[in-house]
């Protein structure tokens, strides 16, 4: 069938396109979502080991990895409202002050 | 060529268009948009994998809970284009190559590796969801009631956070 090889390049490939979006974006919003996206690439080198060694482990890795997400990206939209409450602005360039 | 080979082919090829698409589009709402698909491809990949239940998780929490979030927060601020200065463009080239390194480095990584790995998958003979959830509430119990304290602590956080200050 399918070597867990492809899978794991696959993973490599999604996880480089997310460092990239990570460095090219401008926008806070963007920038999150590109966090997001490394994330479920390695949430899929994560099912692909499991199911090469024929253990469950990290089927459960990747369900705690979702939970950590969705608190991360509750906490991190509410500091990215407040963030563009404070600067009237969503550029990362515009925050580069400690204190307005 | 199976059946299973081109269906790994095209929901990869799913996958890595909407990551390109998500750095190439100006408008976040249509990088949100682009996420989504990723994250389909990824649910299919995973059933591909027979891991039925992070499938079903992945696209009610993450297609569904998390990019609603997104996409309603998005609206809120009422984002737009995003603009680039001279000295973003600038920072890109660096970027650029890092991000290339660090790709040509994980790829040397597993082309070393991987050979205790090549045995061929056989999708759909294992992972049940009864396993899994024996797995979490016996070997994992620890971490899984840490996770609920984790999110108490998130939600708790994001409303004290997004509350206005009081005049």
């Amino acid at each position: 069938m399918i070597p867990t090889n492809y899978y794991i390049v696959l993973s490599a490939i999604l996880f480089g396109l997310g460092v990239l979006a990570f460095i090219f974006k401008r926008n806070i919003i963007s920038i999150f979502m590109s966090i997001e996206l490394m994330l479920n690439a390695v949430n899929l080198a994560f099912v692909a080991f499991s199911q090469a060694m024929h253990k469950l482990d990290g089927q459960v890795f990747v369900l705690f990895v979702i939970v950590v997400a969705a608190a991360e990206a509750a906490v991190g939209l509410a500091i990215i409202i407040l963030t563009a409450r404070n600067r009237q602005s969503l550029n990362v360039e515009r925050v580069d002050l400690l204190k307005l | 060529m199976t059946a299973p080979l081109i269906i790994f082919f095209v929901l990869a090829a799913l996958a890595v268009g909407g990551a390109l698409s998500l750095i190439f589009q100006k408008h976040p709402i249509h990088s949100a948009l682009s996420l989504i698909v990723v994250m389909v491809a990824l649910a299919g990949l995973y059933l591909l994998l027979g891991a039925e239940f992070v499938a079903a998780v992945q696209i009610i929490v993450y297609g569904g809970a998390i990019m609603v979030l997104f996409v309603f927060v998005i609206m809120l601020l009422n984002a737009g284009i995003e603009e680039h200065t001279n000295f973003s463009k600038l920072a890109g080239f660096p970027g650029l190559l890092l991000a290339f390194a660090l790709t040509g480095f994980i790829a040397a990584t597993i082309a070393r590796s991987t050979d205790t790995v090549q045995a061929a998958s056989q999708p759909g003979n294992m992972a049940s969801t009864r396993d899994l959830s024996t797995m979490i509430f016996k070997d994992f119990v620890y971490p899984f009631e840490l996770t609920s304290f984790l999110i108490l602590v998130a939600v708790l956080g994001a409303i004290v956070l997004a509350q206005r200050e009081k005049a």
